[in-house]
């Protein structure tokens, strides 16, 4: 019964979806206002109706209701609880529900924040959510109904992909595609802008906080997702430039130049085109993502469920979307005008020269990712792209990048005095070459990389500290430097956080990949190993029984100096419903290092094949994700944010209500 | 203005390619031992390690050799079907246990049945090697000449055994049976 009630909700909520997707359109363009009003109760409607199929496929999975295909192939009796919720996503049928459950989410969100905003406004990005919408429940419905039943019905199913049954599983899809989704946001805003034919900087102000927030979901999920693959997959690596990975990587490199541009346009009007055009494209990258997933175009590890009918419909509802918007950019983008002109040297200069590397490299992702498949269509034999081509892409684009990150906070609009940003920085770039000339050699070894990756990092950090102490040094009044700092606004404090935390990042990354050591070794119980100064000594392995799995743990003792530290216990589990294979890792994560045991195949009469890696600094990586996150979630405290959204709604207020004396009007709106 | 049409370009000329990549299946592994001479092997068998089992000895049949494995678990799926090709008699399936323990393998047909008219054991996978092995499961068609004239990559489906295997087997016995 439960199946059947999700089913007829989904069902519903494609109705609604249908509605809220045409009419308030229609009606924003002709003027019909009971048209337009009914964008935002369609949309919430959707969203409760979307919410209670994600439930009810929730409670298929919880109550082991295996007459249900989706629940048959992906659970099992034994699983644990949390997972057999986080199975609920963990298929194709329901990661598509998850999809639409996030994506009505950020629907209804919309209607719920943007009171203040012109009711047409909100009635078309509503709409263009509603398109978004409609396309993906009737995907669901056509292709992929995760409400399918199954007869006869097994006695159990067949568990949920053991590589899934992880904590980082049970939030890295929601975070993810709440990012992902989150960017349909800003897509919306810049569809409604182009059709209203009105794109200035109101409508610039309006978009970012949720192009931020969005964006700090992805970075957060794209991180979750490679410290599952580092703690999970049993390879201690962090990021493997696989088809997957890289569908998430487009649309942040994008929203990341789209968080630049919108600024550009908020305070100086400028790179109006352009910041549509990369709004479109970040969440174009985003469709086209879940199409290279879903579809099986590419192979890849993460390729869960592939199925090329699906494909098709993907396709054919990305040309429509994307193709659609791209149609109305090239009709509309010329009327947007071009803004206000800048100099050569110029924060606008910088920001966009920023902006370019970034869709330079998103572009150079998407011409690896898809070089396979382009290659085969042409009949010119079968390639994969690996590591070494993103690798030699990506550090030449991001080395300048990052070092105008340095440059680009400290110049002034519209015109910058080189000269004078020599002057200004010329101590901030010394000490960062000379501290990363020197520093390799503390770690041991002098590499030329590693003194480029920790000079940028440096170089971020030290002409941030200029910045501030011009910034305390121009607010006046006499005021302490403590009050002075804290009279800095929090959009400048999110910005400099966040590249902060891309220093942090970039320190992980060069330090383990110039300082990782590895060992790949067989081990007899009592065995020994060195690496990175620590010795790791192999006790042999036990049988462990699991509530779905039965394993080999190990253990291994760690010292150092001849002091034991930690006591390491790597598995190698068999999950008994599919038989499948799995290691886990088991890793001793401190600030600095990270220890990393994983056992490999067992060799004979109790030796196995064990690999112990020494990774300096890795939890960095994440760490500045975090931090990147952290500063998006800061520059969206800012007041302004608040106090235009105030403005807006007293504007409105006073259109609404003639009988308030203008003269009120005015005082309440100058309060501020 | 020309330049705003730039995008809408490119997403088609990317549209056209994954439209095209669509129809191809990306697991189709071309091998460079298609119409090449079989590599020869004499490996001992499975059931019985004092006998052993070489592509020599099936000179003048079509047959089948099938990579598998207990730890494999696309097998597992592939299993249940190769009985009833076994059973159509159409073609002799023989396996190639490939980099298992001996005591699994046994276990392993010993619980879901043996389809196979023999297996042969590569311990160490060197065989596997000459054959290109990508992954298990992996199935051979060798003619009467020892020439390989498919392989394929991941478990033969009843879909690909009637369009694929099915006619080329019926094929190459027809040509035998002239020749």
């Amino acid at each position: 019964m439960i199946p059947e009630i999700g089913q007829f909700a989904l069902t519903i909520a494609l109705l609604l979806a249908l509605t809220q997707a045409t009419l308030p359109l229609i009606g924003a363009s002709r003027g019909h206002r009971t048209w337009i009003a009914l964008a935002v109760p369609t949309g919430q409607a959707q969203f409760v109706f979307v919410a209670i199929a994600f439930g009810c496929l929730a409670y298929s999975f919880i109550t082991n209701d295996f007459s249900v295909l989706n629940v048959a192939t992906n659970s099992n009796s034994q699983l644990p609880l949390h997972y057999r919720l986080a199975a609920t996503w963990g298929s194709h049928e329901g990661s598509l529900l998850l999809w639409a459950l996030m994506l009505a989410l950020w629907t209804a969100a919309v209607s719920l924040f943007s009171r203040h905003l012109p009711e047409e406004m909100v009635a078309r990005v509503l709409s263009v959510m509603g398109i978004i919408s409609v396309g993906f429940l009737l995907f669901m419905l056509l292709t992929s109904n995760p409400f399918t039943r199954l007869f006869p019905v097994p006695i159990d199913g067949r568990d949920l992909n053991p590589l899934l049954q992880d904590p980082g599983m049970v939030v890295h899809p929601p975070m993810l595609y709440m990012g992902y989704v989150g960017f349909s946001v800003a897509f919306a805003f810049a569809i409604a802008a182009l059709i209203g034919g009105r794109l200035d900087a109101t409508w610039a102000r309006w978009s970012r906080p949720w192009t931020t927030v969005a964006w700090m979901f992805l970075t957060c999920g794209i991180a979750l997702g490679s410290f599952w693959a580092y703690y999970e997959l049993g390879w201690g690596g962090w990021w493997f430039w696989d088809p997957v990975e890289n569908a998430s990587f487009m649309p942040w490199l994008i929203g990341t130049a789209l968080i630049h541009s919108l600024a550009v346009t908020e305070k100086r009007g400028g790179f109006k085109s352009w910041t549509v055009l990369l709004a479109i494209s970040a969440f174009s990258l985003s469709l086209l993502g879940t199409f290279l997933v879903r579809s099986g175009v590419l192979t890849s590890v993460h390729t869960f469920a592939a199925d090329p009918k699906r494909g098709v419909f993907i396709l054919a509802f990305l040309v429509l979307v994307i193709g659609g918007s791209l149609v109305l950019y090239a009709w509309r983008a010329k009327q947007v005008g071009l803004g206000g002109k800048f100099e050569v040297v110029s924060r606008e200069s910088f920001l966009l020269s920023n902006n370019v590397l970034l869709a330079v490299a998103a572009g150079s992702v998407l011409l690896g990712t898809l070089y396979p498949l382009i290659v085969d269509a042409l009949g010119m034999g079968k390639l994969s792209v690996g590591p070494p081509y993103f690798n030699l892409v990506f550090v030449p684009l991001m080395a300048p990048a990052i070092f105008l990150m340095g440059i680009g906070p400290l110049a002034r609009w519209k015109k910058a005095s080189l000269p004078d940003l020599v002057t200004r920085l010329r101590w901030a770039f010394v000490i960062s070459v000379l501290s990363a000339l020197a520093l390799p050699f503390v770690f041991g070894q002098w590499q030329a990389l590693v003194s480029l990756g920790l000079m940028l990092a440096i170089w971020i950090v030290t002409s941030a500290v200029v910045n501030l102490r011009e910034r305390v040094r121009v607010t006046s009044g006499q005021l302490t430097t403590f009050q002075k700092l804290r009279m800095q606004s929090r959009s400048y404090y999110g910005m400099q956080l966040a590249h902060l935390g891309v220093a942090v990042f970039v320190v992980g990354v060069t330090m383990v990949t110039g300082y990782q050591l590895e060992q790949d070794v067989r081990m007899q119980p009592g065995d020994t190993v060195n690496a990175g100064g620590y010795e790791f000594k192999f006790n042999g392995t036990t049988n462990v029984v699991g509530p779905n799995y039965q394993a080999a743990r190990a253990e291994i003792i760690v010292s150092r100096n001849g002091t034991e530290i930690e006591r390491m216990h790597p598995e190698k589990r068999n999950y008994t419903a599919r038989g499948d294979v799995m290691t886990e890792t088991a890793i001793d994560s401190g600030l600095f290092r990270d220890l990393y045991v994983s056992l490999g195949e067992p060799v004979s009469g109790g030796a196995w094949s064990v690999r112990v890696y020494y990774k300096p600094f890795v939890g960095w990586i994440w760490g500045g994700a975090l931090l990147m996150a952290l500063g998006g979630g800061v520059a969206l405290t800012d007041r302004r944010y608040a106090l235009a959204a105030r403005k807006e709604r007293e504007a409105r207020a006073v259109v609404k209500t003639p009988e308030v004396p203008a003269a009120v009007a005015a005082s309440v709106q100058m309060e501020p | 203005m020309l330049r705003y049409l730039v995008p809408l370009g490119l997403f088609l000329v990317l549209v056209v390619f994954l439209a095209i990549g669509l129809g191809r299946d990306p697991h189709v592994i071309p091998s460079a031992l298609i119409n090449k001479a079989a590599p020869t092997f004499r490996l001992p068998q499975l059931k019985d390690p004092a006998k052993t089992f070489s592509a020599e000895d099936m000179r003048g049949k079509v047959w089948i050799l099938n990579v598998w494995a207990s730890w494999c678990v696309a097998c597992r799926d592939e299993h249940p079907w190769l009985f009833e090709y076994a059973r159509s008699g159409a073609v002799p399936i023989y396996g190639l246990n490939y980099k298992d323990q001996r005591e699994d393998a046994l276990a392993w047909l010993g619980e879901l049945g043996d389809p196979y008219v023999l297996s042969a054991v590569d311990l160490d996978g060197r065989v596997a090697i000459d054959y290109g092995v990508y992954g298990a499961p992996e199935s051979y068609v060798i003619d009467q000449n020892g020439t390989i004239r498919l392989k394929h990559v991941g478990p033969l489906t009843p879909d690909i055994w009637s369009q694929k295997v099915l006619p080329l087997v019926q094929d190459l016995n027809r040509q035998g049976v002239t020749k």
